[in-house]
């Protein structure tokens, strides 16, 4: 087994940002398309790929604009190629149309978002973590992404390469929500053996030319997500964002054709939400308070929690990694001892949402917002679960 | 063991490349690190910050509140930031571009001559490398063989002037407390 890129750079052991992880473990998964419009702070992922696509026999393309952007990324992976795009705030706002013709069309993407401060152009420079609503419900009508947030250097690059095995998958939009904090530190990393790194490509059609239906399922497997046949294969596909039928021709006044399609898009997903809904606790066991966190804030809370347990404070930590699909009843068992909930977020409130939902009525749920570009400090999360006590 | 490092000054003097290089330094000599860096829009002038996190442990909050080592090139930055370096702290500052550079508290002053250091040597830019010649002079946080291979790493240009930078560094910095 070989794996070109890592052939290619030839050492294992690096001191790199965030933005470059995201880059090197795109190319790791054979991402080899890449269509952006930089943007701070999202640009070194843009400038790695400049650098190293041509080297591997791949595109990168700077279009006039995201909209533009995430276009092409659609585009080339129609034709079988793994693709991705990286952008921030304001670009992804532009992105969100054609993130949902990627959901209908169920084309295979990766989009990082590296989160600043928003709303509009706000913080060019200032980490964030304000799209994490918006990557699931920026885009209209009921669907179903995945987005996935690391809390380190070396763990970006890591869910970059997951981020296009569920992609591939699933045949759905993988959102990589860092932020500017993540995207611009600096860690070592270390390459992971050639001989684990897994890497997964969509299914391809393997049934005739002529009984293929380019959204048929159960053709050769049981799964809810069709098999890929590439644009020039010779298959005959086709591909609207419009309401389609399984041979992919437009039925735009069929209740039942939609509901099938659309149920299918979403349940796809949340059929597997076990298996794709990644996540670590720690000091769960007696925990009595229970910091919940994703991301960049991870880090200051997991401080913040080793801190509190130190001072006899019964408090235990959970931290998404998968943050959509959001795996409620787990989450409801993971909390269901606690009496008081922490939610620390670089925005004034968005992951608490799904938690309140869940959680049960006696327990209290704080919210610990922070906004403006520095993340918490341990101490502030200390201080409020010191305050949680009674 | 646990450090943190925190150089600032004004974009363009090469904050964050000598951040970089701290940080590169500290990975070849075995240590967890996490650097980052915090700047404005703008490409020259502006405020500037790095920080560098030491540690021979997992690194959770990515940080420096009170830094172990403050290495300091603008007035501002020397208001800003020479009180938030932690007791018995070592403060290596630039004194030509800090003439305000009195400081009450329990800390070790070193200073260096970098920027004028740096004009004798050819150019103002490897000021930078100056000052970390001192901080390695006057630190014993991280070996001088990976700085030097940090430096070979990190700058494609002119290494030559830029080692030579570090040594004079090295020798030139004064400490003062």
């Amino acid at each position: 087994m070989t794996n070109e890129f890592i052939k290619l750079l030839g050492k294992k052991n690096l001191f790199i940002q965030g933005d470059e992880a995201a880059v090197y473990g795109a190319l790791i998964a054979n991402c080899r398309f890449f269509a952006g419009y930089p943007i701070t702070p999202a640009t070194e992922v843009a400038e790695g790929m400049a650098i190293w696509m041509p080297k591997l026999g791949g595109v990168y393309i700077q279009m006039e604009d995201e909209i533009a952007s995430i276009a092409a990324v659609i585009g080339a992976s129609c034709t079988g190629v793994k693709s991705m795009t990286a952008t921030s705030g304001p670009g992804f706002s532009l992105m969100q149309e054609c993130i949902g013709y990627a959901c209908m069309a169920e084309i295979p993407c990766v989009i990082v978002n590296v989160q600043r401060g928003g709303p509009s152009t706000g913080q060019p420079t200032e980490a964030a973590q304000g799209d994490v609503m918006q990557a699931m419900w920026g885009t209209h009508g009921d669907h179903q992404i995945i987005a996935l947030a690391p809390k380190s250097v070396q763990e970006t690059l890591d869910l970059t390469i997951e981020a296009f095995n569920l992609s591939e998958d699933y045949r759905v939009p993988v959102i990589l929500l860092m932020d500017a904090e993540i995207g611009h530190m600096r860690e070592k990393v270390v390459l992971p053996e050639i001989t684990d790194i897994k890497v997964e490509d969509r299914v391809p059609a393997t049934i005739g030319i002529d009984k293929y239906r380019p959204y048929g399922t159960g053709f050769t497997r049981s799964s809810k997500v069709p098999e890929f046949a590439p644009f020039g294969s010779g298959y005959k596909t086709y591909v609207t964002g419009l309401t389609h039928d399984k041979r992919g021709f437009p039925v735009t006044t069929s209740a039942e054709v939609h509901e099938e399609l659309v149920r299918r898009l979403i349940e796809k997903v949340s059929d597997d939400i076990d298996i794709i809904w990644y996540y670590e606790d720690s000091f769960l066991e007696d925990a009595e308070v229970i910091v919940v966190s994703y991301g960049t804030t991870s880090r200051p809370a997991a401080s913040a929690v080793k801190m509190a347990r130190k001072n006899g404070i019964k408090v235990g930590h959970v931290r998404l990694i998968t943050i959509w699909p959001f795996n409620y009843e787990k989450m409801k068992d993971l909390l269901k001892n606690a009496h008081t909930i922490i939610v620390p977020e670089m925005n004034l409130g968005q992951m608490i949402h799904p938690i309140r939902e869940i959680v049960n009525r006696d327990a209290k749920i704080i919210s610990a917002p922070k906004i403006g570009g520095a993340i918490h400090t341990p101490y502030e999360i200390l201080k409020i679960i010191e305050g949680s006590k009674n | 063991m646990k450090a943190g490092i925190r150089i600032s000054g004004f974009g363009g003097q090469g904050i964050i490349l000598s951040g970089v290089i701290v940080g590169k330094a500290a990975v070849f000599d075995g240590f967890n690190v996490v650097q980052t860096q915090s700047y404005g829009p703008e490409a020259r002038g502006g405020f500037t910050r790095s920080e560098v996190v030491i540690s021979d442990e997992e690194i959770d909050y990515p940080k420096v509140e009170s830094a172990t080592v403050s290495i300091i090139m603008s007035q501002e930055a020397f208001f800003k930031y020479a009180l938030r370096t932690k007791k018995e702290g070592i403060i290596i500052y630039d004194p030509e571009l800090i003439p305000d550079h009195k400081i009450e508290g329990n800390f070790k002053l070193a200073e260096v001559n970098a920027t004028r250091i740096a004009s004798e040597l050819g150019t103002k830019i490897i000021s930078n490398i100056v000052m970390l010649g001192a901080f390695n002079e006057v630190c014993n946080l991280i070996s001088k063989d990976a700085m030097i291979e940090s430096i070979k790493d990190s700058i494609p240009k002119m290494l030559d002037l830029n080692l030579n930078a570090f040594e004079v560094g090295r020798k030139k910095v004064k400490i003062i407390t």
